[in-house]
């Protein structure tokens, strides 16, 4: 490429803007808040100390680096480019989301923060929250919607066991975006003692940032695995977008690379024409929500429309401005998957590679079944398997007409 | 024309008082009643008008006005609905300031600059975007301004001396002191804080300064209109018209405007009190 090309990855921009996406949209009672820590964030990352304890936390509390795993069944099974899986899903607590968790507890603790909360979704971010909060010994207030409380009883209890106390979130939609509100509101009234550790790769600036930073762990560990086992650097990279925060983590570090094609897979719930969707890039428009702008789903008066997808995980009308931006200048490729293709995709891993992946990446794996038969078999695949399914099987079983006890 | 808000302060300031100012969100729970609504507030003694913009997502208010904001949306409020009933009012009352309340997504789906054009042929004095800090109030103050349109700004307890200029930098109209680190309608503070923070920023702007945030009952509302240049309360008149909206009940406008009557009362007497001890 040419070298003389701006880096893409130099953003954001002092006033965290991606382009035309992210900035800091916040009732000003939190700008004080945030500004304080984006100034405790730029001296950790000059602190040796703090990339030493997140290095050390991430190694032997985390389990990282998480393997690189060439999916031989699942390559012959679809009969295209080689196909691994970077294969976040055996981190502890069985997602990615516990990189950015480490990251942000360690920033808390940096800043003499004594109370913990955040919002939840798929309760991934929720159960990953709380168990940093365990393991640094401080309370946690985890914002869940009613509603993904009913579809994720399991990791509702894990929260619980962990000692975090789950807050049931009655409001607008009941999923992530209203836990998110109500996360919001908390903070806006605790805001001497409390950190709030958002979950994705979006709210305003230096989340995105910083979330993005803490995840990309997955990305550089990808590029040096990848170039052990192929010699090279892979020709596409996959990922799913609900906020983004897995996707980002992995394509961040090859952002300057033109060689590598990289996609992102947003969730497109019951089809981006049925209005039941939470495709935000292909079915939004650019807004202002959750303290940032980026590309929302909404109506034409500027109403946030209520978001769709099986997985609760990608249930959200919005998504990180970086992605926002990435789109804009096609950098990224964005394609989606239904709920019906993801099922499908998860059956397939179940059953080609004796994996059982949470509903989130399975639409990524839903993109890679139509890409990787249309590719030579020379061609390299790399896509994030950023959870496990577990927590899903309920919400599986469900779909496909079994009843539990 | 002569800037009604100015106007309006110095008139209060004349008499002695502070002005009251209350919120209501419009539409709520209808547009109809909404109308009739905003007719009585000012008919039972209210100064200044803000007037909510119904948002899905109103992440800096508690449960009262959240409430507000669904009635409103489940009646099919849109931002141009709201425009209309302010120009309607405007034919009998081209005196009390009206400031819109809200959100920036609503203003920017919009679009900015038409947004700016309708507020001001509507008869809109200015607006409050809660989630649109100095950082990013560029997007939206050159509009404004082109318009004769004020765009309030906030400080909060959180506002230190350091960020305070930023703040009131192009700072107009009033400045609306937040008087609790929270949301809307929840906890209160003390009549000293409010006291003291009040004359902390006085010695920073000549604006005007009303506090907002936990004001409910006429004793709260009295306490700050005894320092402040004017005392705000939205949530426990949002709260009459929730409960009268579930009851079906068809005199809303007239239990807000036995509420504001207290209200108005309590900010006249507040000062004279003063005196007389």
């Amino acid at each position: 490429m040419n070298v003389h090309a701006p880096s893409l990855r130099s953003g954001p921009d002092a006033d965290g803007h991606f382009g035309a996406f992210g900035g800091r949209y916040v009732a000003e009672t939190l700008m004080p808040l945030i500004l304080d820590l984006e100034k405790a964030y730029r001296a950790a990352q000059v602190d040796p100390a703090f990339k030493a304890e997140f290095d050390y936390l991430m190694t032997h509390y985390v389990g990282r680096p998480s393997p690189m795993y060439f999916a031989e069944s699942l390559t012959d099974h679809l009969g295209g480019a080689k196909i691994y899986l970077k294969r976040d899903e055996l981190n502890h607590t069985g997602a990615h989301k516990i990189n950015n968790c480490i990251g942000q507890i360690l920033l808390a603790k940096r800043m003499g923060k004594t109370r913990i909360i955040a919002e939840t979704g798929a309760g991934q971010h929720g159960v990953a929250t709380a168990t940093v909060a365990a393991r640094f010994g401080l309370p946690c207030v985890i914002y869940m919607g009613a509603r993904d409380i009913e579809r994720q009883a399991p990791n509702v209890f894990r929260m619980k066991l962990l000692g975090a106390e789950v807050r049931a979130v009655e409001s607008g939609s009941r999923t992530l975006k209203d836990a998110m509100n109500d996360a919001l509101r908390d903070w806006v009234t605790n805001v001497d003692d409390t950190f709030y550790i958002i979950g994705t790769a979006a709210g305003p600036h230096p989340y995105p940032e910083l979330v993005r930073d803490f995840q990309s762990v997955i990305g550089h560990e990808a590029r040096e695995q990848i170039q052990a086992a192929e010699g090279r650097l892979p020709d596409m990279l996959v990922a799913a977008i609900g906020g983004g925060s897995n996707a980002i983590g992995l394509f961040h570090p090859f952002l300057d690379d033109a060689s590598v094609r990289i996609i992102g897979v947003e969730a497109s719930g019951h089809g981006i024409d049925s209005g039941a969707h939470a495709a935000s890039l292909a079915g939004g428009r650019a807004g202002v929500l959750h303290g940032n702008k980026t590309m929302l789903l909404q109506d034409e008066d500027g109403q946030i429309a209520e978001a769709h997808s099986i997985s609760a995980g990608l249930d959200y009308p919005g998504i990180g401005p970086e992605h926002a931006w990435l789109h804009s200048i096609g950098r990224v490729e964005y394609q989606s998957a239904t709920d019906a293709e993801a099922l499908e995709a998860f059956k397939l891993l179940c059953s080609t590679e004796g994996i059982i992946p949470a509903l989130e990446p399975a639409h990524a794996l839903a993109a890679v079944m139509r890409i990787a038969p249309t590719l030579a078999k020379d061609q390299v695949i790399v896509m994030n398997l950023c959870g496990r399914g577990d927590k899903d099987i309920f919400t599986v079983a469900d779909a496909l007409g079994v009843t539990l006890k | 024309m002569s800037d009604r808000l100015s106007a309006r302060f110095a008139a209060c300031a004349a008499e002695g008082r502070a002005a009251l100012v209350t919120f209501v969100t419009a539409g709520d729970p209808d547009m109809t009643t909404s109308a009739e609504i905003l007719r009585a507030l000012t008919a039972a003694g209210a100064d200044i008008v803000e007037l909510g913009m119904p948002f899905t997502d109103p992440m800096a208010d508690g449960a009262s006005i959240q409430l507000g904001n669904i009635r409103s949306l489940g009646s099919g409020t849109k931002l141009r609905h709201v425009l209309a009933m302010v120009a309607e009012f405007r034919k009998t009352d081209d005196a009390t300031p009206i400031i819109l309340m809200g959100y920036f997504n609503p203003i920017l789906a919009y679009g900015c600059a038409r947004f700016a054009v309708d507020a001001k042929a509507a008869g809109l004095d200015g607006t409050i975007v809660v989630d649109l800090p100095p950082e990013e109030a560029a997007e939206l103050v050159p509009d404004l301004t082109a318009h004769g349109l004020h765009l309030i700004r906030l400080a909060t307890p959180t506002t230190s001396a350091a960020r305070l200029p930023r703040v009131l930098d192009g700072a107009s109209g009033f400045l609306y002191y937040v008087a609790v680190a929270g949301v809307t309608g929840a906890n209160a503070a003390t009549p000293t804080d409010v006291a003291d923070a009040v004359a902390r920023l006085k010695r920073s702007t000549d604006l005007p300064i009303a506090v907002g945030f936990g004001v409910r009952t006429p004793e709260q509302a009295a306490a700050i209109a005894a320092t402040a240049d004017a005392v705000v309360v939205g949530s426990a008149i949002v709260d009459v018209i929730g409960s009268a909206a579930a009851e079906r009940a068809n005199d809303i406008p007239a239990r807000v405007g036995t509420l504001v009557a207290g209200l108005a009362a309590a900010v006249r007497g507040a000062r004279q009190k003063d005196k007389a001890a």
